[in-house]
């Protein structure tokens, strides 16, 4: 005699498990942040505003991405803002050589991939901490900008590269805000329904067990930092077209808060786990609450305590939670 | 492994949705000027706050908007610049952190109306319609010649402590101040000597020179290092009251020196006056009460009136004197 055991195929209904996501949450805090905008200040639901809102984070947002991949794969890239001194630096430079915005673009990237490189060569082929790694390049890269610049600036970029930062494509999506929901799509795509996102959830969920069943780890690994380098790159153009000078002390603290927008997005820090719809909903919260209390003249340290509080509450309350419902 | 994810689907609805409702926005005619500053949390620009709200009073319809970012990077300010052009401020009065990276922000914000100004620390003249120097050159040289003699109505003998041979501002102040020497026929430059802005070279410099020059009774120094370090130099000398040191001072570190009796007085900006004539400046451009550009001359309340040059940059004001009269109030300020 034999007795028929059904094992279920999904243990929740996919409208289930989407009610419960992080992302769901994610957009509650942000419809929230929205709403309660609104009725705070008058000038916040003002198209342009709002446009202009959004290059708050469009930049830490592109390298954001890349940067999702790589803390899922368990690695970690703070030398980003960096690169973006160095790449933009380079760029500088070329202005001075007197090349127009074609090379201006492919300088920024290749330094992206350059440093990128670096990172990859030094955590995949001589298996040292990534973050020991992106601490050290991240005094390196910025350090080579200093030796380069001083205090001086690189200026006189061509007036048709302004439109990387300055441009609009349709009426009020600037050239930023395209670029954001386009690099949206393709890691959204290349993490969610590609092997080779598939191999980026494994190598960070057990490295060894990826290994054996045939992923090439350090590749992997090798292309996600190439990866984030060129979205810094990416990011550095935008950013130097935007302010139209050169410094080295341009974005100078952005790693943690690309970090803190990748954590704030669901993706677990441990790697393993995230995913990238989570990561542009979070870009958006940062944006819309930075620039929400910009409009009420809160004070900068006053914001950074906010999304600092907003960060461990957002973490912290899920857990808290599940917890003091399974006592 | 399917996922279906409404998500960002819903928030780009929730997005466009919002962009349609334009709020109606309350006009009425109070002139907001924001003064946003290289950094919060810094003594020097809360006192030029303080003084553009003394214009403000003194204004009526005038509302002052403090801002800056947290630490002073020129993206930080760019931010803040935004968040301005967002709530229609009428006027933006700046003190830059980049003279180029605010440029494309600032000339946003006039391509909406709003009047823009820098003060204290420039913006490149296409992102603004005039700046606001606290001084200008031939005002600092007269002022540090005029300290040393008005402690001396018999004449005397005087030295300058200097900064770096190479110093612009140092070497242009001096050769400014050596101008309008005619006017002191009975004060005599003995000697300049160079301190590099090190104290402990600066301290050598000072006390070479009253062993060179006995009968010296001033030491000018317009660096905010010699000075401090030539007021050391004369009390270890024992020749307080003998030798009076002034030039170019901070307030904190100098409150010391005008204690001992080492230096009567000295001369810096006065933020407060700065914060005012910003403020001031601004509300003229704004109401149209003014207009700028080379040559023209815009009141400034009790400052006076600030004339523009062809950079359409203007000086404000003689350096202010600190002495034992007011020392206190600012030495925490600044």
């Amino acid at each position: 005699m034999s007795t028929t055991r059904t094992i279920p195929d999904r243990l929740q209904s996919p409208l289930q498990r989407n009610l419960k996501s992080w992302e769901t949450l994610l957009l509650l805090v942000a419809v929230g942040i929205f709403i309660l905008n609104s009725f705070a200040s008058p000038y916040f639901l003002d198209p342009w505003n709002l446009s202009d809102a959004t290059f708050n984070f469009t930049e830490k947002a592109m390298i954001a991405f890349a940067m999702a991949l790589l803390i899922i794969s368990g690695e970690i890239d703070l030398s980003v803002a960096s690169i973006i001194a160095l790449a933009s630096t380079a760029m500088g430079f070329a202005v001075q050589m007197g090349f127009g915005t074609p090379a201006l673009v492919m300088v920024g990237l290749g330094v992206g991939l350059v440093c990128g490189a670096f990172n990859g060569v030094l955590v995949t082929r001589f298996g040292l901490p990534s973050i020991v790694v992106t601490i050290g390049t991240m005094s390196l890269f910025r350090g080579i900008s200093y030796i380069v610049l001083g205090d001086q600036a690189f200026r006189g970029y061509p007036i048709d590269f302004a439109f990387f930062g300055q441009g609009y494509v349709w009426w009020i999506i600037s050239f930023e805000l395209a670029l954001f929901g386009v690099l949206a799509v393709i890691f959204g795509v290349l993490l969610h329904k590609t092997n080779f996102g598939r191999a980026v959830y494994a190598i960070g969920n057990n490295p060894v067990a990826a290994a054996f069943s045939g992923i090439r780890v350090a590749r992997v690994k090798f292309i996600l930092f190439l990866l984030t380098g060129l979205m810094s790159g990416v990011a550095a153009i935008c950013l130097t077209s935007r302010l139209g000078s050169t410094r080295p002390s341009i974005a100078m603290g952005w790693e943690l808060e690309i970090v803190t927008m990748v954590v704030l997005g669901g993706v677990s820090i441990l790697g393993g786990a995230g995913t990238i719809p989570g990561v542009v909903l979070a870009a958006f919260i940062m944006g819309l609450v930075t620039f929400g209390l910009g409009l009420l003249n809160v004070p900068g340290i006053v914001m950074s305590i906010v999304i600092g509080a907003l960060l461990i509450s957002v973490i912290a309350l899920p857990r808290l939670w599940e917890k003091w419902k399974t006592r | 492994m399917k996922r279906r994810n409404f998500t960002k689907f819903a928030t780009g609805l929730g997005l466009a949705a919002s962009l349609m409702g334009s709020a109606a926005f309350a006009q009425d005619d109070t002139v907001r000027i924001a003064l946003v500053v290289k950094a919060l949390g810094i003594g020097f620009f809360e006192a030029a706050a303080e003084g553009a709200q003394e214009a403000a009073a003194e204004l009526g319809n005038v509302e002052i908007i403090y801002t800056g970012p947290t630490d002073t990077t020129a993206e930080g300010q760019i931010e803040v610049i935004n968040s301005l052009i967002a709530q229609r401020v009428d006027a933006i009065a700046v003190s830059a952190n980049d003279t180029d990276a605010l440029v494309p922000a600032l000339r946003r914000a006039m391509d909406r109306g709003i009047t823009v100004i820098s003060w204290d620390s420039g913006v490149a003249p296409e992102g603004r319609q005039l700046h606001l120097n606290p001084s200008s050159n031939p005002l600092i040289g007269n002022m540090i010649i005029k300290l040393a003699a008005d402690q001396l109505p018999d004449g005397g003998q005087v030295a300058l402590l200097s900064a770096t041979t190479t110093s612009t501002n140092q070497n242009i102040w001096i050769e400014e101040m050596m101008k309008v020497m005619d006017q002191y026929p009975d004060i005599e430059v003995v000697s300049t000597v160079y301190g590099d802005d090190l104290a402990d070279k600066s301290y050598r410099e000072a006390t070479g020179l009253m062993q060179t020059y006995p009968d010296l009774s001033a030491i000018i120094a317009p660096t905010s290092v010699g000075i401090v370090a030539a007021a050391r130099a004369v009390e270890d000398a024992g020749k307080v009251g003998q030798v009076n040191v002034t030039g170019l001072g901070l307030p904190s570190e100098m409150a010391g020196a005008i204690e001992s009796g080492a230096s009567q007085s000295f001369a810096i900006w006065n933020p407060i006056d700065l914060g005012y004539s910003a403020a001031y400046l601004s509300y003229m451009l704004a109401t149209d009460q003014a207009e700028a550009g080379p040559g023209a001359e815009i009141p400034m309340g009790r400052m006076g009136t600030l004339t523009l040059d062809d950079n359409s940059e203007g000086a404000m004001a003689d350096p202010f004197v600190y002495d034992a009269s007011n020392i206190e109030e600012f030495k925490d300020i600044f």
